[in-house]
């Protein structure tokens, strides 16, 4: 099973499409799609709009691969459980988001192990391709410096929310006369 | 100056759905030990978090002013009621509406951009800057460019 998720706010049919012509050829590989705003008709794909997080989290666990737009969530999740990821990212110039980030997350995270980008329908078809004909293979990541970046993050929330430190507040006030 | 807390804090985390949501989530062991309520967009959140501290508001941006008038007010409604000691926020305009509030009530305010900002800071982010305690940026190459810190991320 693949599982394939756009998010819930802009529709984003190059991806959902990509997918339908590709499920197309691939009959026996069954794919479920969150596709989010769409008008797209999918006649290979099943289709849920929005799904709740149980349900959600449900469906990334039991998903061999996943495919996605370039959302943190999907990135996030898909880490955290170690699955392959294909990650389309959106573009502004297509009306697909309202600004481009999703291009820059995707290559910074194309670093990680278990994540492909791809940048059209042919790139996509390939790397589908190829995840099936490696049976859904992840190479091993590295996990342990991604949590130290974690637990320095967690530690500077804990000190903020312990300890009632307010340094920045004089600092604040100086850069609003700044602005003034 | 640094003094501990002296009683257990009560902490507002607010974020948007989707992945900011994701990013709080994986941030909340920071929260151990203290009060801590969580303010979202989707209503499904209440799926894995407790509801009696859960509160939903409208999901809106910059380009939709009607929605982003009703999730300041719902935003104020939840800051004034539940007056927080402090609040965090992975983003985005829901946050800093939330930070922004807050200061009115003297509470301490952290808004942590997310990672999906790695080449320049949300406006979310920005607007935050002149408000918030501390604005955090997941990238050491974005904080050096603007006045955001970086002090670790989420992946």
């Amino acid at each position: 099973m693949i599982f394939a998720t756009v998010g819930t706010q802009l529709p984003f049919d190059r991806l959902l499409q990509g997918l339908d012509t590709w499920a197309e050829r691939n009959a026996g590989i069954p794919i479920l799609a969150q596709s989010g705003a769409t008008s797209a008709q999918l006649r290979h794909v099943e289709t849920v709009s929005q799904m709740g997080q149980a349900d959600f989290q449900d469906r990334f666990e039991k998903a061999r691969l996943i495919v996605g737009h370039a959302g943190m969530g999907t990135i996030l999740c898909a880490a955290e459980l170690g699955k392959p990821l294909i990650l389309m990212p959106r573009r502004a110039d297509y009306g697909e988001h309202r600004n481009d980030h999703q291009q820059d997350t995707a290559q910074e995270m194309s670093r990680l192990s278990n994540v492909t980008v791809v940048l059209d329908v042919q790139s996509l078809h390939r790397a589908l391709d190829e995840a099936v004909a490696s049976d859904f293979k992840v190479e091993p990541s590295e996990a342990c410096a991604e949590a130290e970046e974690l637990g320095l993050l967690i530690e500077a929330i804990r000190d903020f929310v312990w300890f009632e430190d307010r340094k920045k507040v004089s600092h604040r006030h100086l850069s609003r006369r700044k602005l003034a | 100056m640094m003094k501990a807390a002296s009683t257990k804090p009560v902490i507002l985390a607010v974020s948007s759905g989707g992945g900011h949501w994701v990013q709080m989530r994986r941030l909340a062991p920071a929260f151990d030990g203290a009060e801590v309520h969580y303010a979202t967009t989707d209503a499904s959140a209440g799926d894995v978090i407790d509801p009696t501290r859960l509160h939903i508001y409208p999901d809106a941006n910059k380009d939709t002013p009607l929605r982003l008038a009703a999730c300041t007010l719902r935003i104020a409604w939840i800051v004034f009621t539940l007056r927080p000691q402090v609040v965090v926020s992975t983003g985005a305009a829901g946050g800093f509406l939330a930070i922004r509030l807050a200061r009115l009530i003297g509470a301490r305010t952290m808004f942590i951009d997310s990672i999906a900002n790695a080449r320049k800071l949300s406006i979310s982010a920005q607007l935050s800057l002149g408000v918030a305690d501390r604005v955090l940026s997941q990238w050491p190459s974005v904080a050096e460019l603007t006045d955001a810190e970086y002090r670790g991320a989420v992946i």
